[in-house]
C-alpha cells in the first residue's frame, strides 16, 4: 500500500458496469516524508474519503475484487483508510 | 486508474480469438490536468470510447477482465471515459 493525499474528484458517467456507483477520486501519492512523489492517479473510494484527506491506496486487482465482490471490475487502485497519523521510531508525523 | 487520451487507432485483423471484435486505440498517459505525461501506449477498447476523448484505463491482469473472455494477453483497457475533474 501507499499513502496518498486526495486532490480531486472525477464524474465519469460512461464506464465500464462494473464500476457503476463507485466515486472515483484523484490522488496524489506522497512519499515517505509526506511530499508528493510520482503522477496523480485515479482511485476508487471505499471509506467516504474526501479531497484534503491522507488515505491508504491499496494498488493490487486481487484485493480490489475481494473488497469489492465483484469478481470482474476493472480496477487496482482502491482507497482502503483514511490516515489520521503516522508514528515513526524516531518522530512522530502528525497529519496536517 | 490512469489518465490517457485517445490519440489514434490501431487496426489488427489477424488477432488472438478473445480479442475479436475489439478495436485497439493508442492512447497517451497524461497527468490530472490533462496534460501529456509519458509515451503512448495501446489499449483495448472495451466500451466504444472515441477520438480525442479523456479517459482512463487500467493495466496488468485487471485490462483483461472488461472482456468477454477475461483470460487474455492483453496488458491495458480503457475502463471510462472523464467528463470531468474537479478540484474542490
Amino acid at each position: 500500500m501507499i499513502l496518498a493525499r486526495v486532490t480531486g474528484t472525477v464524474t465519469s458517467t460512461h464506464k465500464d458496469p462494473e464500476l457503476a456507483d463507485y466515486k472515483l477520486l484523484v490522488v496524489q501519492p506522497l512519499a515517505i516524508d509526506g511530499h508528493d512523489e510520482g503522477e496523480e492517479m485515479i482511485a476508487v473510494d471505499r471509506v467516504d474519503a474526501g479531497i484534503g484527506d491522507k488515505v491508504l491506496v491499496s494498488r493490487e486487482g486481487t484485493g480490489a475484487r475481494q473488497v469489492t465482490g465483484r469478481e470482474r471490475v476493472p480496477l487496482q487502485n482502491l482507497i482502503i483508510g483514511v490516515v489520521d497519523r503516522v508514528d515513526f521510531l524516531n518522530q512522530t508525523t502528525a497529519q496536517e | 486508474m490512469h489518465f490517457a487520451r485517445v490519440i489514434g487507432r490501431v487496426v489488427s485483423t489477424r488477432k488472438v480469438a478473445p480479442l475479436v471484435g475489439y478495436r485497439l486505440l493508442w492512447i497517451e498517459p497524461t497527468d490530472a490536468e490533462g496534460q501529456p505525461s509519458a509515451k503512448p501506449l495501446v489499449a483495448v477498447d472495451t466500451g466504444s470510447y472515441g477520438d480525442d476523448e479523456w479517459v482512463y484505463y487500467v493495466t496488468s491482469r485487471e485490462a483483461s477482465l472488461p472482456l468477454r473472455d477475461p483470460f487474455c494477453a492483453v496488458d491495458a483497457a480503457i475502463v471510462g471515459k472523464i467528463d470531468s475533474v474537479d478540484r474542490g
